[in-house]
């Protein structure tokens, strides 16, 4: 117990929850988009499976990094695609479409992992490629913080960037706009010419992409192999991440550390005679609270709201009545 | 149509995996029809998706999309096993107790997300998985630790006692009497999701909650009582699959009834008087992938393919009928404005 307690404030433990974080991030990222285009999709998991197995696939198949990671992202991609015909076009109900998505997502990558490598549970007898670590120059020697920041895998750097992309993107370019116009009033956005449909379809792909890259951390960086089911509920946790960072991104960047805190801490405490299943529980866990927390903020911040606009009429009533009393 | 294209994609698919597609697609056709022992274990394999597809249709009918039935359907199947493992009960209360805890066990976990939902306002979807999740390592933790049969081997629980178990209809398959209580299930489930005054609450305010403020309906009493009625009845549903087909409980994943109970829910229109139509259909496609499986080497997740597929297409042709539906609406309005101002 003791060793547990120290190695949670070493170095190893904070950049395990950094590496953690990553796919989380990429999520929630990709959440985000679609909350703020005013999609209610669900289908993340599925996308990151599917990026996760067609990254591998693609690295193993042809030998090359960048065909692999393409490979990743066009599958991904396809999903959001069908997420967004049935959605968007078809208008079916956004949350059967997810769970069918994420339905086909486990079933299927099994289905062609199988066929492939005639194995069901891992792709470890495939020699696919691995995002590679990077070692930062002048960080590295830094004593703590260097052995954190240094030689993470490139897509964990890639996902605190993305975090940057898609704040630059949302609030200062002219897609953003339309995006956040077509998720606040899609009436208005119409009205001005902005085309809804399409907007919502670019702002899911964007969301896609984000999703590929964290579905291949977890297959081409993470590990090293594709695992039946190896997302593991990230893409919901994402959505959860986005939810309590009030679509905020930088709000949600931090509620994807601490979930990745939570996931780090799990893995953690395995390797310190902790049965697994109850260090396993730990991020489940802490999303739950992290939904109660949601919760009770939104509701303190609607009463404030509410309070405000009491207070308001009233101010407004009694100057009426001041009004009239002098008239 | 829907159904049409996933099946035709299910062909496909299996043809494109097979040296000899067509004997695999004949395998996957006709032989679950072929003999009463496989005949039979369609039977076998529709007692808990009936159970799951009522429990369903009821929170889906109630606009809650909880998915904690997956994880109730599991752990409850522990809860069952823990009594049912206890020595000392006669033959008629025995399965009765070990049955009741699970459908206790599962009303409780599938009450979580929903008094979640109302009082924090939490999205369920995340929130039910989450459960899923923890349902299932307190369930491999209580199964490894505590219930251990060291005898077994492998993480298994003791032997059900015979007291407990439920006892085979007929010689030659398994079908066990819980069929009784699962056909029991869609009745009562269907006479009290519309023809009572508590299900007619649950079906407004799963279309619209704030018309049932207006009209005195409690929404709150509604999600409630559709979670705690849809929990109940996959507990029971774990409960008796547990003492139906199984010596000991030896589950160490999720089972999967619950996203079966989806599909199932989707493809009845979340009524219980047409889940069994939905529940054999599937038992039966299942039946036809383990054999495939089983002689041509086809992965039995096909099956999680066509079910996605189905899903999405069934819930995309129910709303372009919704859309005609109101597009006519639409259409007499303005008729009828126009001919008023005729007048």
């Amino acid at each position: 117990m003791g060793e547990l307690f120290t190695y949670l404030f070493s170095a190893g433990f904070l950049k395990s929850i950094v590496r953690m974080s990553t796919p989380i991030i990429f999520s929630a990222m990709a959440a985000l988009l679609a909350s703020k285009a005013d999609i209610f999709c669900v289908a993340f998991e599925g996308m990151m499976l599917f990026a996760a197995l067609g990254g591998v696939l693609g690295s193993a198949l042809t030998g090359s990094l960048l065909v692999g990671m393409l490979v990743g992202i066009v599958s991904s991609l396809i999903i959001a695609a069908i997420f967004s015909y049935f959605v968007l076009v078809v208008k079916t109900k956004p949350m059967l479409v997810g769970l069918a998505l994420n339905i086909l997502g486990t079933g299927g990558t099994v289905y062609i992992l199988y066929m492939f490598t005639g194995q069901k549970a891992t792709s470890i007898s495939l020699a696919s490629l691995q995002f590679p670590q990077l070692e930062i120059p002048l960080i590295k020697d830094i004593p703590f913080v260097g052995e954190i920041i240094s030689g993470q895998n490139i897509l964990t750097y890639l996902a605190f960037i993305s975090v940057v992309i898609v704040y630059i993107m949302l609030y200062k370019t002219p897609l953003g706009l339309k995006i956040r116009t077509v998720g606040e009033n899609p009436n208005a956005a119409e009205s001005l010419g902005v085309d809804v449909v399409k907007t919502k379809v670019i702002a899911m792909m964007i969301g896609g992409l984000f999703a590929a890259f964290g579905g291949m951390f977890m297959s081409m960086g993470y590990t090293s192999f594709f695992t039946k089911n190896m997302v593991n509920g990230r893409g919901f946790t994402g959505i959860a991440a986005q939810n309590l960072g009030l679509g905020k991104p930088l709000l949600t960047l931090l509620c994807a550390l601490l979930f990745g805190l939570a996931d780090a801490f799990g893995i953690a405490m395995q390797s310190y005679r902790i049965p697994s299943q109850i260090a396993s529980m730990s991020p489940y866990v802490t999303t739950l609270v992290g939904l109660i927390v949601i919760g009770k903020l939104n509701e303190r911040r609607i009463r404030k709201h509410a309070l405000q606009l009491g207070a308001r009429e009233a101010e407004e009533e009694n100057g009426r009545a001041g009004a009239e009393g002098k008239a | 149509m829907g159904v049409g294209i996933a099946l035709l994609l299910a062909l496909l698919l299996i043809s494109s995996v097979s040296d000899r597609p067509l004997e695999a697609l004949w395998k996957f056709i006709a032989s679950p029809l072929s003999s009463t022992r496989l005949l039979g274990r369609i039977v076998e394999k529709a007692i808990p998706l009936l159970f799951t597809g009522v429990a369903v249709s009821i929170m889906f009918s109630c606009g809650q999309t909880n998915l904690a039935v997956e994880g109730a359907f599991y752990l409850s199947g522990i809860a069952c096993a823990a009594v049912a493992t206890l020595p000392g009960m006669t033959y008629g209360i025995h399965p009765l107790l070990s049955i009741l805890a699970g459908g206790l066990c599962g009303m409780v976990i599938c009450l979580i997300p929903a008094v979640m939902n109302i009082r924090f306002n939490t999205m369920t979807v995340v929130s039910s998985l989450m459960i899923n999740f923890i349902c299932l390592y307190i369930g491999t933790y209580l199964l490894h630790y505590v219930m251990k049969d060291p005898s077994a081997g492998f993480d298994a629980s003791y032997k059900y006692l015979d007291t407990a178990r439920l006892p085979k209809m007929f010689g030659v398959t398994d079908i066990h009497y819980g069929l009784l209580i699962a056909i029991a299930v869609v009745v009562i489930g269907y006479i009290a999701l519309y023809k009572s005054s508590w299900g007619l609450g649950i079906r407004m305010t799963g279309q619209n909650p704030e018309c049932c403020n207006f009209s005195g309906i409690s929404v709150n009493a509604a999600i409630l009582s559709s979670c705690a009625a849809g929990g109940f009845i996959t507990g029971v549903g774990g409960a008796v699959e547990q003492l139906g087909m199984y010596k000991r409980y030896s589950y160490t994943g999720l089972p999967g009834y619950g996203w079966d109970g989806i599909m199932i829910a989707v493809l009845a229109q979340n009524n219980p008087k047409l889940v069994p139509f939905a529940v054999l259909f599937l038992a039966y496609l299942r039946v036809g992938a383990d054999v495939v499986n089983q002689t041509m080497e086809v992965p039995v997740e096909i099956i999680n393919i066509v079910q996605a597929i189905i899903i999405m297409f069934v819930a995309a042709d129910r709303f372009l009928q919704g859309w005609k539906h109101r597009t006519i609406v639409k259409a007499s309005g303005v008729s009828e404005a126009a001919s008023k101002a005729a007048q």
